[in-house]
């Protein structure tokens, strides 16, 4: 008798667990709003990526066209493809001593693999991400940037 | 010559007295059978299309995705170029194959489905063979389908496809009883097996509100035996891509393989429409007896318009399940078939035929 009984039951149980399932794609089917596709060419001028995004590396520069980098070569030691190449001067100072500053942080997008290494390890925070991500070029000598931009200099409130 | 929407009778029949009065009888008989071959190619190709087209919606659409959008507006030619890709692809010859059987194979499987399609009533007169064991005939010629399959998978010389083809025959085996019982459940309430006779009988409410409850629980054994029958998941066993790559048609390619697609989306229109026949009333408007003027204002909507609309529900109801449940497993399958749907469908047609030896049906 107990085995009649879980036969029937079973049917109901089975058609109330097929039920729910039918009721969460039916309601994706009749709220197409909910779409998560992103239409990309069409949608490019309003398309924000999401904040941890990583599009490439970037070394964020304040409205007075100053970065953060010391020039100390962390990231460059750190990083495993050697994409990075820091190029310091020493400049002499006013009160006569020397100070080592970067010439030029060379980046080659083409050598990185985004593994974050060089913005974690950066003392003084002057690395971070960058939300672009349309990378193709025709010429991959386009791919190697320079990150900081011509004519900066650093901040003074970073600490020696 | 009359034409109207609503009743083609008169329209078919002025084409067939012009046929015999001009030409002999037999190269009218030629001719007319000419014409319906090529209507009915025509159609099949089109519901084809646009069933492929409808599948891939509606599946994108279940899944929070967009679907084909790029090939013309919202990608409505999107099949059509799908279409001629396949025609222009090269047919592969495959070694050791049985070359008769493989060749003849998609040829069976679309016939089969090609034969279904010209008993089934469109509108009231538009109707290629009105038989009187019209839904034997369907039956039996809808299960004609999976010798092709078996000769597919047999002749393909490959695991897989042999694989593929064996599951679809254990699959069409016990199906098919259960959808000849849901089938026969309503027969008892019709009377008749004649398509048009059925479809008349509806005239003063479908079938499935005539006959409540043990029409209700046939409906839904017809929907889950004939989604099983159409081999649509998630009843695929036969073709089961994440496990036989394709099972029966893994060899085929271009033209062939578009055969077994496009019989495959035809038995679903198939079995879609003798369940909109059987059980919701074919072309006939929708009904209540006793209510003149209801009734009145549902006949301004065409008989073709009504067949289309509940064919595309059933059709729908199908894509639905294919795209919502799993696949089963084979044991788990028959088991679906030989413990429960048989024995709840015999039931069933007892309930049935005492609701009617009783009169307590509508």
């Amino acid at each position: 008798m107990n085995s009649f009984f879980k036969y029937f039951t079973d049917i109901f149980y089975a058609i109330k667990s097929l039920l729910t399932g039918m009721k969460v794609t039916g309601r994706y089917f009749f709220s197409p709003w909910e779409i998560v596709t992103q239409q990309y060419p069409e949608n490019r001028k309003k398309l924000k990526m999401f904040d941890r995004f990583k599009g490439e590396v970037i070394m964020p520069h304040n409205e007075r066209n100053e970065h953060r980098c010391t020039g100390c070569g962390i990231c460059e030691t750190n990083c495993p493809n050697g994409s990075i190449e820091v190029v310091p001067v020493r400049i002499n100072m006013p009160d006569g001593k020397k100070k080592r500053i970067i010439d030029k942080h060379i980046y080659h997008l083409s050598m990185c693999t985004f593994c974050a290494l060089c913005i974690k390890t950066c003392p003084s925070d002057a690395l971070a991400w960058g939300q672009e991500f349309e990378h193709a070029v025709f010429d991959r000598t386009k791919l190697t940037k320079i990150l900081n931009q011509p004519g900066s200099s650093i901040t003074k409130d970073i600490e020696e | 010559m009359t034409f109207s929407i609503y009743d083609f009778t008169s329209f078919t029949q002025s084409v067939d007295k012009f046929l015999y009065e001009n030409l002999t009888p037999f190269w009218a008989l030629i001719v007319e059978m000419t014409i319906i071959g090529l209507v009915v190619l025509v159609f099949y190709a089109l519901v084809g299309l646009f069933l492929v087209y409808a599948e891939r919606k509606v599946c994108a659409f279940m899944q929070n995705r967009v679907g084909p959008n790029r090939v013309g507006p919202y990608g409505i030619v999107q099949t059509i170029a799908d279409l001629f890709k396949l025609l222009m692809k090269e047919l592969i010859y495959i070694k050791n194959a049985d070359k008769l059987l493989f060749n003849i194979a998609p040829f069976i499987v679309i016939i089969a489905s090609f034969m279904a399609i010209s008993a089934i009533p469109f509108a009231k007169g538009l109707h290629a063979i009105d038989f009187d064991i019209g839904i034997l005939y369907v039956i039996a010629v809808s299960s004609l389908g999976v010798v092709g399959v078996l000769l597919a998978g047999w002749s393909s010389n490959n695991k897989y496809s042999l694989i593929g083809a064996m599951r679809s025959g254990a699959q069409i085996v016990s199906y098919e009883l259960s959808v000849g019982l849901s089938l026969l459940t309503i027969i008892i309430l019709a009377g008749t097996m004649q398509f048009s006779a059925i479809v008349a009988g509806q005239e003063n409410g479908w079938f499935i509100f005539k006959g409540h409850i043990p029409a209700l629980i046939a409906f839904i054994i017809f929907l889950i035996a004939s989604t099983a029958e159409t081999n649509r998941g998630p009843f695929d066993l036969a073709e089961a891509e994440s496990e036989l790559t394709a099972g029966y048609h893994t060899e085929y390619s271009g033209i062939k393989f578009a055969f077994f697609f496009l019989a495959e989306y035809m038995n679903m229109f198939i079995v879609a429409s003798i369940a909109a026949t059987v059980f919701l009333g074919g072309w006939m408007p929708f009904h209540v007896g006793g209510w003149e003027g209801f009734n009145h204002v549902m006949d301004f909507i065409p008989p073709l318009f009504w067949y289309f609309g509940k064919t595309a529900f059933v059709i729908f109801m199908m894509m639905w399940f294919k795209w919502t449940f799993p696949r089963l497993r084979i044991d788990q399958l028959l088991t679906l078939e030989w413990k429960y749907l048989l024995p709840i469908n015999l039931v069933n047609i007892l309930l049935m035929a005492f609701v009617v030896l009783m009169g307590w049906h509508f």
